[in-house]
Parts: C-alpha cells; sequence; structure tokens
C-alpha cells in the first residue's frame, strides 16, 4: 500500500488547545474501556463496536466543524457522539436501554443520534448512510446556507455500490460533503487485500473527480490540519472531498470477535503507533504536557466517566405501553 | 347567496399527477422532484412533461442510474428540511433501493427515539399488462405495506392521483406512493383547483349488498367493471377502493362486511403472503361471524410474470375472473 505522505512537522497548537485534543482522545478511550468491561458484566447488550485505537480521526476532524455541520457515522460512533459534544451521560444511558439515553434506548449502541448537535447517527448499515449524507448535502445546496455533511465510514464500506453512487453524485452535483475514510484494513474480519482490487481508498475519489488526500489516522494533529483544510476547500468550492485516514482498530471488530484473521504481533506493532501515546510523548517533549496534567486529566475523566455510569444505572426503563411509539411522527 | 360555479377540467390520471407536482412546487420552494428521466425526457410516463422548462434542472432534478443513490439522497434531502419527490421508475427498480426505504426512512424515527422523521414522498409506477415481462411488471405494493414507517398508498380516481400527492408531501413520515400504470391514461373529471385528499381512509367506489370486493389500484377498475355486468345478473357488488395499504381502513372493511357478509380481496399482486391474505386475517378476527362463507381471493398467480400475452393474461385476475367468482359466491361453490 502507498506510504502516508509525510507532512511537514506540524507546530502544536496553543496549549489549551492541544491539551484539549487530548483530554477528548482520552476521554474516548477510558469511555471504551469502561463500555467493554461494562458489557461483560452483561449491562450493555447486543453489539458494541469500540473506537479504540482511532481516536485521532474523530476527534481531528470534528475540531473543523462548525455546529450546524451535519455528521453521519457509523456503528462504531461513540468516539465521533463524544467528539461532537454528547454527554458521556445520554450515550451511556443508551447503551443501558434507559429511556433517558440520547434514543430514548430504542437505538442502543449502534444508534446514538441528537438533534440539537445533527448529529445523524450511529448507523448500521455498511454504506446505508453514505448516500443520506449526500441528500443532506444536497439540501443545503438548494437552501443556499453553508453547512457542509461530513460523513466517516470504514473501508469495508468501499465495497458497497452505495459507495460508489454517493461518490458519483457527490461529484456530479457539486455538493458540499466531507467523506471520511477510517481505514483500518479490516472489515470484520477481512483484510482489505482480500476485497478491494484498488486497496488505496483515496485513490478511488480521483476516479470520480473527487479531490482527496491521504493522512496518518493515528496523528491527530495531521488529522486535524488535514480535515481544516478540506472543509476550507468544500465551503469554499461548494466541491466534495475524501479524506482517507489510516489507521487501526487495537479491539477486536466487537466484543463477540476472537479475531482469528490477524497476527497478536501486528496489533501490538500498531499499539505502539497509537494516537493518545505518540501525542502524549508529542505534547512532554514541548514541554506542555507533565506527570501532574496528565493524572489531573484522567481524574477529570474517571469522574465524567463514573458519573456517566451512574446516569446509566440509575435510569428508567420506558414504559411498554409505549412500545408502538415512534414509528409515525403523530 | 349564489354558489360560487366549480371549475371543473376533463383531465387524465397522468395530469392529475403532473397537476399535484406543479402546485406543490409552485406553492413551496422546498419541493423538488428527482429520478431517472424526469427532466429532459419528460418522465418515463411523461408525468413530469414540461415541468422542466417551468422549473429548471435544480428543483426537476435528472438522475443517473443510482436507484439506491438517489433513494438515499432524498432521505437526507428531506432530513435537511426539503420536501423531496423521488421518482422510481418502476416498483421493480426499487428493490435497489429496499435498504434506503426500510432501513433508513421507515426507521430513523424510531432508532432515534423519535428525535428525526423523515419527510419523503417517493412515487412508483407499479404493475403489469404490457407484456414487459419478468423485471418490469410486478406489483409489490403489498410487501411495501409490510413495513411499520412507512405509509403506502395506492391511488385509483384522479382526485386521489393529485390530492393523495399533495396530502403526502405535508405528512412528515415517508410516504409511498402506487400508480399503476394502466392509470396513467384513463380520463375523468376534476375540479380545477387542487386539493388535497385524505390519506387514511378507503373509499366506497361502488354501493353494493351482496358481495364486497377489496380492492386497490386497477383493481378497482376491473371491479366496477365486473360489478356492472353482475348487476344485469341481479347481484349488486359493493366495491372498495382501499386508496391506502398501510395504514389499512379496517373499519371501512370490516362495515362492508357486515353488510354484505362475502368478501372477496382482489389484488395483482402474488397471493402467498400478500396484502390480500392480510385483508383475509384482519375480516377472520374481527367479523367471523359476520361471513357467510369464506373470504374468498382473486390474486396475481404465482409465476413471474410472461411476455406472451396470453399467459399474461391469464396471470392476473381479470373482469371475467371476477364475475365467474362472484357467481360462485352468491352460489355458496366451494373454489
Amino acid at each position: 500500500m502507498d506510504t502516508i505522505p509525510k507532512r511537514k512537522i506540524l507546530s502544536i497548537p496553543e496549549k489549551e488547545k492541544a491539551l484539549d485534543l487530548l483530554y477528548q482522545m482520552l476521554l474516548i478511550r477510558r469511555f471504551e474501556e469502561r463500555s467493554a468491561e461494562l458489557y461483560t458484566a452483561q449491562k450493555i447488550r447486543g453489539f458494541l463496536h469500540l473506537y479504540i485505537g482511532e481516536e485521532a480521526i474523530a476527534v481531528g476532524v470534528m475540531d473543523g466543524l462548525e455546529k450546524d455541520d451535519a455528521v453521519l457515522a457509523t456503528y462504531r460512533e461513540h468516539g465521533h457522539a463524544l467528539a461532537r459534544g454528547m454527554s458521556p451521560h445520554s450515550i451511556m444511558a443508551e447503551m443501558y436501554g434507559k429511556v433517558e439515553g440520547c434514543s430514548r434506548g430504542r437505538g442502543g449502541s449502534m444508534h446514538l443520534f441528537d438533534a440539537a448537535l445533527k448529529f445523524y447517527g450511529g448507523n448500521a448499515i455498511v454504506g446505508g448512510h453514505l448516500p443520506m449524507a449526500v441528500g443532506m448535502a444536497l439540501g443545503n445546496k438548494m437552501q443556499g446556507n453553508d453547512q457542509i455533511s461530513c460523513c466517516f465510514f470504514g473501508e469495508g464500506a468501499v465495497a458497497e455500490g452505495a459507495f460508489h453512487e454517493s461518490l458519483n453524485l457527490a461529484a456530479l452535483w457539486k455538493l458540499p460533503i466531507l467523506f471520511v475514510c477510517e481505514n483500518n484494513m479490516y472489515a470484520m474480519g477481512t483484510a482489505l487485500e482480500i476485497s478491494e482490487s484498488e486497496m488505496e481508498v483515496y485513490k478511488k475519489a480521483g476516479s470520480y473527480k473527487i479531490a482527496s488526500e491521504l493522512v496518518d489516522g493515528m496523528d491527530v494533529l495531521a488529522v486535524q490540519k488535514a480535515a481544516k483544510e478540506a472543509i476550507t476547500y468544500i465551503r469554499r468550492s461548494k466541491n466534495p472531498f475524501l479524506l482517507e485516514c489510516r489507521t487501526y482498530r487495537f479491539k477486536a471488530h466487537s466484543m463477540f470477535d476472537a479475531q482469528l484473521y490477524r497476527d497478536k504481533s501486528e496489533v501490538e506493532e500498531w499499539k505502539k503507533k497509537g494516537p493518545i501515546v505518540t501525542y502524549k510523548k508529542r505534547l512532554e517533549a514541548a514541554g506542555l504536557l507533565d506527570e501532574k496534567t496528565l493524572e489531573s486529566m484522567e481524574a477529570r475523566v474517571s469522574i465524567e466517566i463514573e458519573e456517566a455510569v451512574q446516569f446509566a444505572e440509575n435510569g428508567h426503563w420506558e414504559s411498554l405501553e409505549d412500545l408502538t411509539k415512534f414509528v409515525y411522527s403523530s | 347567496m349564489i354558489a360560487k360555479a366549480e371549475k371543473i377540467i376533463e383531465t387524465t390520471y397522468r395530469e392529475a399527477v403532473r397537476m399535484a407536482i406543479r402546485e406543490a412546487m409552485k406553492k413551496d420552494e422546498r419541493v423538488f422532484l428527482m429520478g431517472e428521466d424526469v427532466g429532459r425526457y419528460g418522465g418515463c410516463f411523461a408525468v413530469s412533461m414540461g415541468l422542466l422548462d417551468e422549473f429548471g434542472p435544480e428543483r426537476i432534478r435528472d438522475t443517473p442510474l443510482s436507484e439506491s443513490g438517489f433513494v438515499g439522497i432524498g432521505i437526507g434531502a428531506a432530513l435537511a428540511g426539503m420536501k423531496p419527490i423521488v421518482e422510481v421508475m418502476t416498483v421493480n427498480f426499487s428493490l435497489l433501493a429496499l435498504d434506503q426505504i426500510m432501513n433508513n426512512a421507515a426507521t430513523l424515527l424510531h432508532m432515534s427515539g423519535g428525535l428525526f422523521n423523515v419527510p419523503v414522498v417517493i412515487r412508483m409506477a407499479t404493475g403489469g399488462g404490457k407484456q414487459l415481462a419478468a423485471q418490469h411488471s410486478h406489483s409489490l405494493e403489498g410487501w411495501y405495506a409490510h413495513i411499520p414507517g412507512l405509509k403506502v398508498l395506492t391511488p385509483f380516481t384522479l382526485e386521489d392521483a393529485r390530492g393523495m400527492l399533495l396530502a403526502a408531501l405535508e405528512d412528515p413520515d415517508p410516504v409511498l406512493i402506487f400508480e399503476n400504470t394502466t392509470l396513467y391514461n384513463r380520463k375523468g373529471i376534476l375540479s380545477a383547483e387542487a386539493t388535497k385528499v385524505n390519506i387514511d381512509k378507503a373509499n366506497i367506489a361502488r354501493n353494493g349488498k351482496d358481495i364486497s370486493i377489496f380492492t386497490y389500484g386497477i383493481g378497482v377498475d376491473k371491479s366496477i367493471s365486473a360489478a356492472a355486468l353482475l348487476a344485469e345478473d341481479g347481484i349488486e357488488v359493493e366495491v372498495i377502493d382501499l386508496r391506502v395499504l398501510r395504514p389499512l381502513d379496517t373499519e371501512t372493511i370490516l362495515e362492508s362486511i357486515r353488510k354484505t357478509h362475502r368478501g372477496l380481496i382482489v389484488d395483482e399482486g402474488w397471493r402467498s403472503g400478500g396484502i390480500s391474505a392480510e385483508i383475509s386475517a384482519r375480516i377472520n378476527e374481527n367479523a367471523f361471524y359476520d361471513l357467510d362463507l369464506p373470504v374468498q381471493r382473486l390474486c396475481g398467480v404465482e409465476v413471474p410474470m410472461p411476455y406472451a400475452k396470453h399467459l399474461e393474461t391469464a396471470a392476473v385476475p381479470q373482469v371475467e375472473n371476477i364475475v365467474e367468482r362472484c357467481i360462485k359466491m352468491m352460489n355458496y361453490e366451494r373454489v
């Protein structure tokens, strides 16, 4: 596969922002770790797809979006939901199935939604949300506003027809959409090399005449900068853009996956290049992070998450009488 | 006070649909039409002829052959505040977009706990009878009527062809409208002024006391013709134009059964597990003791639509079949 072009050494943003990026990644990491524990304890049921290892992408991209932009993601979307500003409380309660959850317990881990934050899921059909994201961009264009759509999906979605139809239509109709492909090289248990004749996702964009870039998804600053440039481009030119972020998921596809399809040694190699461990080193080297600051950050994260768990634990089950609600609007 | 004379026009089903699209687009900037060949071609069935000139290519939007893509785009545009009318050329091609229709349009409101409704209207041509064979001739309205979250409309009258689309555009939830291709040329009269109609009630197309026929779309036409023939033999058939397959107007269905005690469902779709089975079950559950004989069904024969004319004709209920079955019903003959 292509090596990721090395960007010029990026300057670290000023301290508050620099530390905030770390905080956001830590929040996602610890939230996911806690969710895994709660899943094992059977508090969370169904499917649980952890974002561990990929945090830099959600955090880096979301940083460049405005509050009126629309965000669509996959079933591995806890990190995106948190980075977008959803509270760990509403997400945890949703995974517990409580009515205080963001989707009233109707959706679960794979279907997190938030209207105020324009977070449109939480979509569990691989590739299924891409046409909707393009449609939202069309709606924005027709209404003449400045908003863009941001659509996250994995490299597995690239095999679905919906990916191709969506890219073609976005380019044809010149629509303001950012496609973010989180290429973690495995679609469930299927490696990219046994499913795509052309493995370079960003190159596929070229065949639809869509501008694209390949970026190191483990580097939050690289992602942040690339996303910001892409978003500026989209808003200015009203054309789509595809950002391919190379990353790796440190955990299995979901809690059920025995990971028979990849070597443990590969996982260990990638962990050394993980987004949090590498960013911490950079901050330390720049004198922005010390033991004390990190400890206090972890403590804050821990409190936030425990409060979220308590909120979920104390939540309520929706009344059975309401079972057939929310099928139609009235 | 002298009542203002209502201006009446003579028109066709096709033109009635076009009227609705025009009216809606004139009144509301958010409404737009999107689909294959709706613009430059004038619409595969000429429904949107002339609209491109009037409204321009942004709002009469030709799409590439990407059913999944453009139906999903319609859903997204609806989420973003527009009022799209997505035209899928025929129901046969809609299968490519089934994931978008079912897993997105029908399901978003529920999965999000009521946060996001999807006000998209999807129009599709349906039905056979033109020797277009198996991949162009099916009637899958009943399939779609299975899915909670969707509304499924099957306009027969010209007033419904026009008014249902207007009502659908005001509905906050996804609405599918099925236009039987044989109906497009049907002539009739309409008031010049377009008004919306209800999209939750069946209509008594013809009153009768002996047999209730429950049907929709082209079936209404055939049943009314059959009823005219049966009347010559003194059999008075009540024809119920279902108009809406989801939600089914169970009340009107049961009222009719309580009156006639004999029920026949006419459905161009296949028998097994079709909408006819659903209607039959509801009558069974709610009006069993009002029946003089089991509910009867005349449905599409369980074969993919054949090409040869005589085979195609034999594959769906025709007027003669309806007449024959009604006579048998009056004589309590086992079928």
